[in-house]
């Protein structure tokens, strides 16, 4: 398979998921393991463009595939949107879901580079973060999504933020 | 560009570089070199007899370095506890279980797959045994869960006899007769506050690794509290605190689960030593869920006396608390943080009994607001049946009782002395920003068409900034742990020769973004950019003495510290400064990256030339001790009383019982604030998780003690579709508590939003005649109260 650019190739046992062999293997470690099932997204990778999390599939099924993690995302130095939006608008706190909620988010912006409120919380809803009650998650995406669009970002809701 | 005017300022964190690229460093991203891999044999069965334990299968398992059972580690003695109420927890099981997920044997194997294959082959045969699950059983001791203790009631906490030397005055007589006046008004509500799984998304992690050759220990844990769990390691395995260095790295949320010592830390410490190389675990989600500690589950009845134009005479809880099985850090002791804030923000007699059970279910513990949110649900939630039931405004009778600002510090029936506040104030702002007198209308207009639409009010005052030293007088002791006894805080303050900053704290983060408020705190003392300011926390090995993150204390306790020792490293450059220019300390002002003579500009010294002299004997005043450093600790008086009103906007469907917030609007008041931008995010956070618990969130066992939500598929977090933006906004009442002025806003979210909602939900449902529903508000359960209601 290709990762972030760079063909892989390994032999690994029937029943190695993805996301360990991404983290073990090839000890890209940003993509995390939240819950091994499927429900909190902290797994999230693209595969071959699409949002996948990476715990529910196999590395055997990513035969062949392209596949984006975390640490692909930014592009010759400079951050994608999403996670400048992130960082600008406070969306993270422990940072552990992060990587997945970016993946999800900026798989969003590629599909609808201009989503409604409502869109971007159903969009990321198969992702789960416990520390910021998703309000500047938003945020962050709405700035990214200002900035794909080559718009000025809204402000920051913060008291005393100008 | 620098930034140097920062109190008050949103910051960018510093944390956010590195984990928005996936290079952040949680410790399951870590794999030492023939690092071995841990998975635990965990009991199926909530209360057995063990009759037969066969590790023999295991042990000839592929990829399997060893087995280890209770005999193999009881001598380490079971998991220390802060406040050892109650059983304590075995190692590993001790010939019996008492609740699904107790650990009964660990197998270390060359990877995590072999490991749990191993599990697997080994053989148990359990007699099962009937577990005491539901409270009130529980409480009759009609089946004891453990023979040894006297009574499954572990400890019955009340208002005026917590701690006896306080001497307090008992009300219960008083609440009693101002039940029997003439124009009494008498509210009872029978109230469940259900049993949560914190949930931290990152699962706890531990990587241990005994070095023979030094005959020391390296520790990584996911742990909000590095220095409490290398104490217990040091004092368990009887080593020098020298000899045990934990390592807190990036922690992925805690919310109080992660302030516990737990027995696998301890285990996959001694694995590492008895085989000589690292060893790791990592939880599954299923571990998380049954072998990591739970909060709330409590049941009561809260019952409010006052007079018909809405004036409070005396408020009454009744209440069980549940602990578990087993003791674990504070486990007994979370009551009795709800109880300081029985009264909230009221000035009225209070009689509060809450009795500590144990059952044979996963121990409970500190989970975001630890008894503060289950104290204050009870009261918020009677205040408002009392206001419906003598048609009085909710937020009208809650002012009617506030304590006054000139009534402050306020001393209540606990003993315990508000610092300050301005409870109107902040109703006042409010009603502005909700646009109060508008959403009474609207709802007015809702329930014209036939919409239940309902506004709820929540007010809160919590207690927190632990560091009082009379904490550990009453019986919150670290040195249990082999710590210093008390709360307090420290941090270090050091201008190293190039003039930048390093700064080192005893916290454990695990989120709360303190490089950035550190760097702010130390940032705008000294006049140097936060850029030039690196803070670092969770290395015991390198870190002052700390207890840890929990109970939002870390800002007013070490922040405080922090910020003393900043005033310290000031006045030692002031004086280096002076050297340099020859002219008196007194006069050297600090401004602009550097320090000149005030009245002066122009005779100027800047922070390198300063630092630069401080490291060399010949260039600072013979007078004084090299370098430019300090080092502060901070003991607090009194803890701190943040507070706050919430106000929730809701709408049911009446056909499906669908709770929608429409809206939601929080006023609250943590003193001075270092960031907007993160006491925004704190309590984003914490009202989510109070509307989690308020409409989604339960911990389930059933009859045979079985845990039935096991994972997030059976226990709904909220999800970014089920919560709407949320309308923040604060008034500023400093403390004197601390020199900063500051409260603490971990958990004011949380203990401000579940009464918020369920108030919202009943209020909207009050003209079918719906007077309560327990959490979380599911859409069957509100269904069902419709049904009865109408029926």
């Amino acid at each position: 398979m290709t990762v972030n650019g760079q063909e892989v190739t390994a032999d690994v046992e029937p029943r190695t998921l993805l996301v360990h062999f991404l983290r073990e293997n090839l000890r890209l470690t940003g993509t995390h393991v939240g819950c091994e099932t499927g429900y909190c997204g902290a797994c999230t990778i693209h595969v071959d463009g699409q949002p996948v999390k990476s715990c529910t599939m196999l590395a055997a099924q990513a035969d062949g595939a392209s596949v984006t993690t975390i640490e692909g995302l930014a592009q010759n130095g400079e951050l994608h949107p999403v996670q400048e939006g992130f960082w600008e608008r406070h969306g993270l706190q422990c940072g552990f879901c992060t990587p997945g909620m970016i993946m999800s988010a900026a798989a969003l912006l590629a599909e609808n580079d201009n989503p409604s409120e409502d869109q971007i919380r159903h969009g990321i809803e198969g992702n789960l973060c416990r520390c910021t009650g998703y309000h500047n998650i938003v945020r962050a995406v709405e700035y990214a999504g200002a900035k794909v669009r080559g718009e000025e970002p809204p402000a920051p809701d913060w008291e005393g933020a100008s | 560009m620098a930034t140097t005017s920062v109190m008050g300022g949103a910051v960018k964190r510093r944390e956010d570089p590195a984990l928005i690229k996936g290079y952040g460093s949680f410790v399951d991203d870590m794999t030492p070199t023939r690092v071995a891999h841990v998975a635990f044999l965990r009991s199926p069965i909530a209360r057995a007899k063990i009759t037969k334990l066969d590790t023999s299968a295991a042990k000839e398992t592929e990829g399997v370095v060893a087995v280890y059972t209770h005999d193999d580690v009881s001598h380490l003695g079971p998991l220390l506890a802060q406040v050892p109420i109650g059983k304590l927890r075995p190692l590993l099981a001790d010939g019996e279980v008492n609740h699904v997920g107790e650990a009964i044997a660990m197998v270390v194997a060359e990877n995590r797959y072999a490991a749990q294959d191993a599990v697997d082959a080994i053989d148990v045969d359990y007699d099962v045994m009937t577990p005491v699950i539901d409270l009130k059983k529980a409480k009759s001791d009609e089946i004891k869960v453990h023979d040894e203790l006297e009574s499954n009631v572990l400890h019955t906490w009340t208002y005026h006899g917590y701690w006896d030397a306080l001497g307090l005055e008992d009300q219960t007589a008083e609440v009693d007769a101002a039940m029997e006046r003439d124009d009494a008004v008498v509210v009872s509500l029978e109230m469940t506050n259900q049993r949560l799984i914190p949930v931290a998304i990152e699962p706890r992690s531990v990587i241990a690794d005994w070095n023979p050759g030094y005959g020391s220990f390296t520790i990584h844990s996911s742990t909000q509290v590095p220095h409490a769990l290398g104490g217990a390691v040091s004092k368990m395995f009887g080593l020098k605190s020298t000899d045990v260095r934990v390592i807190a790295p990036e922690v992925g949320g805690g919310f109080g689960c992660k302030l516990n010592v737990y027995n696998d830390e301890i285990l996959v410490a001694f694995a590492s030593q008895a085989l000589g190389r690292p060893v790791k675990w990592t939880e599954t989600r299923r571990e998380a869920a049954g072998a990591t500690i739970h909060g709330r589950g409590w049941i009561g009845t809260a019952t409010l006396v006052g007079t018909k134009d809405g004036e409070f005479l005396g408020y009454k809880l009744e209440a069980i608390a549940d602990m578990g099985a087993y003791t674990q850090n504070f486990t007994v002791a979370i009551p009795l943080l709800g109880l300081w804030i029985a009264s909230g923000q009221y000035k009225m007699p209070v009689s509060w009994t809450v009795d500590c059970v144990v059952t044979n279910t996963m121990t409970t513990d500190a989970y975001r607001g630890a008894g503060r949110p289950e104290a204050i649900y009870y009261l918020e939630r009677v205040i408002d049946a009392y206001a419906r039931e003598i048609g009085m405004d909710p937020l009208d009778v809650r002012v009617k009782n506030f304590w006054q600002p000139d009534e402050f510090p306020a001393t209540m029936g606990c003993g315990f002395a508000l610092d300050s506040g301005d409870y109107e104030g902040a109703v006042e702002k409010l009603k502005a920003e909700a646009g109060y007198e508008d959403l009474l209308q609207k709802r007015e207009e809702a329930r014209a068409e036939g919409r239940h639409v309902g506004i709820g009010i929540g007010s809160y005052v919590e207690v927190c900034g632990f560091g009082p030293a009379v904490l550990a007088e009453i019986g919150f002791s670290w040195a249990n742990y082999g710590l210093p006894a008390s709360f307090n805080g420290s941090g270090i303050v050091r201008v190293n020769p190039d003039a930048t900053v390093t700064v080192v704290i005893g916290t454990g983060p695990t989120g709360q973004g303190h490089q950035t408020t550190w760097a702010q705190i130390v940032g705008d003392g000294l006049g140097i950019p936060v850029e030039d300011i690196k803070v670092l926390h969770g290395d015991t090995r390198e870190h002052p003495m700390g207890i840890g993150t929990f109970g939002s204390r870390s800002l007013s306790v070490d922040g405080a510290a922090t910020f003393e020792a900043t005033k310290k490293v000031r006045e030692k450059a002031a004086r280096i400064a002076a050297h340099i220019l020859e002219a008196s300390a007194d006069d050297i002002v600090f401004e602009d990256g550097g320090a000149h003579v005030a009245g002066s500009p122009d005779k100027r010294a800047e922070w390198a030339q300063i630092a630069k002299a401080a490291y060399q004997a010949h260039t600072s005043p013979e007078d004084l001790d090299s370098g430019l450093e300090a080092h502060t600790t901070f003991s607090p008086g009194n803890a701190t009383w943040p507070f706050g009103t919430h106000l929730a906007l809701v709408e049911v469907d009446s056909d499906t019982g669908d709770v929608k917030i429409l809206d939601y609007y929080a006023v609250d008041d943590c003193g001075n604030v270092v960031s907007p931008m993160i006491v925004n995010g704190q309590v984003h956070g914490g009202i989510a998780q109070g509307i989690g618990q308020a409409l989604f969130e339960d911990a389930v066992y059933d009859e045979a003690g079985n845990m039935l939500t096991g994972s997030l598929l059976d226990y709904p977090l909220p999800t970014a579709a089920d919560l709407p933006s949320l309308h923040l906004s604060h008034t500023v009442t400093p403390t004197d508590v601390n020199p900063m002025g500051v409260k603490g806003i971990g958990e004011a979210g949380t203990i401000g939003s579940a009464h918020t909602i369920v108030n919202a939900v009943v209020d909207a449902l009050s003209p079918l005649g719906v007077k309560h529903i327990d959490m979380p508000l599911r859409p069957k359960r509100v269904w069902a109260a419709i049904q009865e209601a109408s029926n």
